[in-house]
């Protein structure tokens, strides 16, 4: 499809597909004023499990925004929050997604605005490219972060549209706002974020929203009457209220059903905010992102015909509805600020370099080995065939996204885990194959016989700063089947 | 594929072993030092007569010198060999099989193990380096599978379950109370065991071998010569090994409640000693209880029960002191403590007191039987290897 972009004719690029990816677990602001006798506040947010970092909640967004079997030219990943410094984390996404070596992966850089450029370049770029932002916001016990934040990832593919994986929303406009000023500041390493006096923030953040939401209206030929969603993300919380009273202009066309579930996720939430507003969004309207770090942007969208048959693998809303309480005794032990005692026996060692490149198939991307005489699936791969002997005549087979049924289970309270006890199972996967895998995100008595799991990527351990990726088995939940605590 | 085996052609004719216990005062040194100057104390053997040495050790040292340093050996075969759970198996293996060959006229098989220097509960594997996708399970989550597959398999109540476990925890405990060797030498009631902290799934403390410094030690030459050295030496009627390849792990077919690598080994060693009725032609058994649910797999994998059926013969006594086929008399790995190396040697020392009868009178068992096996596994359900030997006082 053609379209007028900045006076030449190009073809469109918009968003392909969105994704979001909110952990499991959910904190109650009230459990934090209970224990200290102040913090907290009435809302939820969501607590990426002990095993989960923004690498792998960044793999995990990426796969649901990629469920359609969809291929990508390039990765971008975007955290404040990085697993590792120097050592490129979109590497890791990249080896669990199975891309080919030619698609570069990209770590951009540390701040809250950091998507925001990693999704620009994407748009501009040849190919498609994948988006993916992750965060895991901390504050000190009893802080507004620590209470009002929260931990999520998302992921867009962006590019022109195919007959097989069209745009559902096309990026019409886009506008700019940056400032140099100090509201909040982090220094590496440090998990603690510090804070201006909020009427400083709040004022500029007025000034740069309306001067980004100003430019992209006028940069898309749009009306701000025409504008039927309008999405602010932005860590100034008293900003973004603003922003959006002022912006809607007395219009119902301010959409969060996100925030209140999960907290302010930080360098992952507007993108967030964007795949569930796409989800709900109905083809033709206009879709308004704005964001608020260290300055303004705004993106226009329209959504395309294509928005109404697109449907998400697994949307943001019923990841939303299906999370479990966490207590908060357990957040703080997760999040290192509380040491408990661990059982009795060695920590892991630390993984091997080369052993773990020379398996990234079968570590990063679960993939098995299939004997063709026989259809048997080895896990982790085999080169000998057990029927026939035959040598290295195996087919590689993918097991991330199979579904397993539990076959038998047990729980072991003294072998090492960042979060004992360890939660096991053997687990039958639907089309062959068997493997006893450590379950996840599952509490050890709710665990049972012939329950259905699939498969997410989880960082089993850290060990002399490297960590350990790989695959654990996750009940399948749904809204109603969600456990109440 | 062939399974020989070396009947009547090999027999021991000394043996040592130290308590199994927590030997805050004793290295891996001392503890080979001691098994093996009992060994020779125990005969007219002597260790310049000693042609070649196989050590068995799953962590305490690699090469044969862990075995040559202590023992002042010069110029001699020695080897360290390891096998899991089996190691001390093993190195008897290897020297019988020696022996049997001709290439030497004695040899001798040590099994030690130092686990309590780690400062840490359990045994603990030292892996190579690896790429992180291995479990970390402990052997007791492993193996704590076994018994509700087996309880759903063959429609045990989970309260009757409990009561079959504890039911071998207790007799392990009883026939340990009688053995001065020993790890645990008090007898304990099936609420103590039902009571305990639980270690892994259902399995409680009681459910576990106890964890012990320990070493145990043999020497064997050809049947023929074997007076030369003692007067009642216990010839060798069967050794035999199977490794699983671990697909056990992987099989969607595997139920979890049999260990196909020990019926194996069994198979092959009752053809090797030429045993048709276990129960009938068997004084006692050895048999790898390092936890409860596998000592109750075991009698049927070891052709001690039919399929099914080895719950109700543990509940009936039939492998207590008193029983048809006493299991463990000498308290079992629950009991008498798991060095890992050594199990194996003090599985055979078992049977070489009591088919001589030797053993102390509170568990000697009837010398009217002859024979005598000995069961040792290594690994884990799915991915096992497991040794059997039957030995006998007659030549057959």
């Amino acid at each position: 499809m053609l379209r007028r972009w900045t006076g030449t004719l190009v073809t469109m690029r918009g968003i392909i597909t969105a994704a979001g990816y909110v952990p499991y677990r959910r904190l109650e602001g009230k459990q934090i004023s209970a224990f200290f006798g102040s913090g907290g506040g009435r809302g939820t947010r969501t607590v990426a499990s002990h095993d989960e970092d923004t690498t792998t909640m960044g793999v995990e967004a990426a796969r649901r925004a990629l469920a359609g079997g969809l291929t990508v030219d390039s990765l971008r990943f975007a955290t404040p929050t990085p697993a590792y410094v120097d050592k490129n984390n979109a590497s890791t996404i990249h080896a669990a997604l199975r891309l080919p070596s030619s698609v570069g992966a990209y770590d951009v850089g540390g701040s809250l605005r950091s998507w925001t450029g990693a999704l620009l370049g994407a748009l501009d770029g040849p190919g498609h490219g994948l988006v993916v932002a992750a965060d895991l916001r901390d504050g000190l016990p009893t802080s507004a972060d620590e209470a009002g934040c929260g931990d999520a990832a998302a992921a867009v593919v962006v590019g022109e549209g195919t007959d097989d994986a069209p745009v559902i929303a096309e990026i019409i406009g886009r506008g700019a706002a940056t400032d140099e000023f100090l509201d909040r500041w982090r220094s590496p390493g440090d998990t603690r974020p510090r804070l201006w006096e909020e009427r400083f923030g709040e004022t500029r953040y007025a000034e740069l929203s309306r001067a980004a939401y100003g430019a992209a209206l006028a940069d898309a030929g749009v009306e701000a009457d025409s504008v039927d969603r309008l999405v602010i993300s932005g860590m100034h919380a008293r900003a973004v209220k603003a922003a959006g009273a002022k912006l809607s202009a007395g219009r119902d066309i301010l959409v969060d059903e996100v925030t209140a579930a999960t907290g302010q996720t930080g360098g992952a939430h507007a993108l967030l905010l964007l795949a569930a507003a796409l989800e709900a969004a109905g083809p033709g309207e206009v879709i308004v992102l704005l964001n608020l770090a260290d300055g303004a942007d705004a993106l226009v969208l329209r959504a395309t015909e294509a928005i109404a048959t697109v449907r998400p693998a697994d949307p943001v809303a019923s990841q939303i509805a299906t999370g479990a309480p966490l207590p908060y005794a357990k957040f703080l032990t997760w999040r290192g600020a509380v040491t408990v005692e661990p059982p009795r026996r060695p920590s892991p060692d630390r993984v091997s370099s080369t052993a773990a490149w020379r398996n990234e198939d079968w570590k990063f991307g679960f993939v098995g080995s299939k004997d063709p005489a026989t259809g048997a699936i080895s896990m982790p791969p085999a080169r000998v065939s057990k029927a026939t002997g035959d040598v290295d005549a195996m087919e590689p087979v993918s097991m991330a996204d199979a579904v397993g049924t539990i076959v038998t289970f047990t729980i072991d309270r003294v072998a090492y885990s960042p979060s004992p006890p360890i939660v096991f199972a053997v687990v039958d996967f639907d089309g062959g194959g068997r493997f006893p895998i450590e379950l996840t995100d599952v509490d050890a008595d709710e665990v049972s016989i012939g329950e259905k799991v699939t498969m997410t990527f989880r960082r089993l351990f850290t060990s002399d700063g490297i960590h350990d990726y790989f695959w654990k088995g996750r009940p399948v939940r749904t809204a109603t089947s969600t456990k109440e605590a | 594929m062939a399974s020989h085996g070396i009947k009547d052609r090999v027999a021991i004719v000394a043996m040592g072993c130290t308590p199994f216990a927590e030997q805050w005062d004793k290295g891996l040194d001392d503890l080979i030092i001691d098994a093996a100057t009992e060994c020779f104390a125990d005969s007219k053997a002597t260790k310049d007569e000693v042609d070649a040495y196989w050590l068995g050790t799953a962590q305490g040292g690699m090469s044969g010198i862990t075995l040559a340093r202590p023992l002042q050996i010069d110029g001699k075969p020695v080897t360290r060999v390891e096998n899991y759970c089996t190691t001390g198996s093993e190195a008897l293996r290897a020297a019988a099989y020696a022996v049997a060959s001709g290439a030497y006229d004695m040899a001798m098989a040590v099994g030690v193990e130092k686990v309590k220097d780690s400062g840490y509960q359990g045994l603990n594997a030292q892996n190579p380096p690896m790429d992180g996708t291995q479990r970390t399970l402990t052997a007791a989550a492993m193996f704590s599978m076994v018994a509700p597959a087996y309880a759903q398999k063959y429609g045990v109540d989970e309260a009757t379950m409990r009561s079959v476990l504890s039911a071998i925890a207790v007799k392990n405990h009883y026939n340990g109370a009688r053995n001065p060797r020993a790890q645990f030498r008090r007898e304990i009631t099936a609420e103590t065991a039902e009571k305990a902290p639980k270690i892994a799934g259902g399995l409680g403390v009681y459910d576990c071998a106890g964890v012990a410094d320990g070493a145990a030690a043999a020497i064997v030459v050809r049947a023929e010569d074997a007076h030369r050295y003692t007067d009642s030496p216990l010839y060798i009627k069967a050794l035999s090994f199977a490794a699983g390849s671990g697909s056990g792990l992987t099989d969607p077919d595997y139920d979890y409640t049999h260990f196909p690598e020990c019926a194996t080994a069994a198979q092959d060693a009752y053809a090797q000693a030429g045993i048709t009725d276990p129960i009938a032609e068997l004084a006692m058994a050895e048999v790898h209880d390092c936890f409860t649910p596998t000592e109750l797999v075991l009698m049927e994998d070891l052709g001690f029960a039919e399929r099914g059926t080895a719950w109700q013969a543990v509940l009936d006594g039939r492998f207590a002191l008193d029983g048809d086929l006493p299991i463990n008399p000498d308290g079992g790995l629950k009991s008498f403590g798991h060095p890992v190396g050594a199990s194996g040697l003090r599985m055979i020392f078992e049977a070489w007191l009591q088919l001589r009868g030797k053993a102390t009178p509170e568990r000697q068992l009837s010398t009217s039987k002859t024979k005598a096996l000995t069961h040792n596994l290594g690994g884990y359900p799915g991915e096992m290897v497991s040794f059997v030997s039957v030995l006998g006082t007659e030549l057959d």
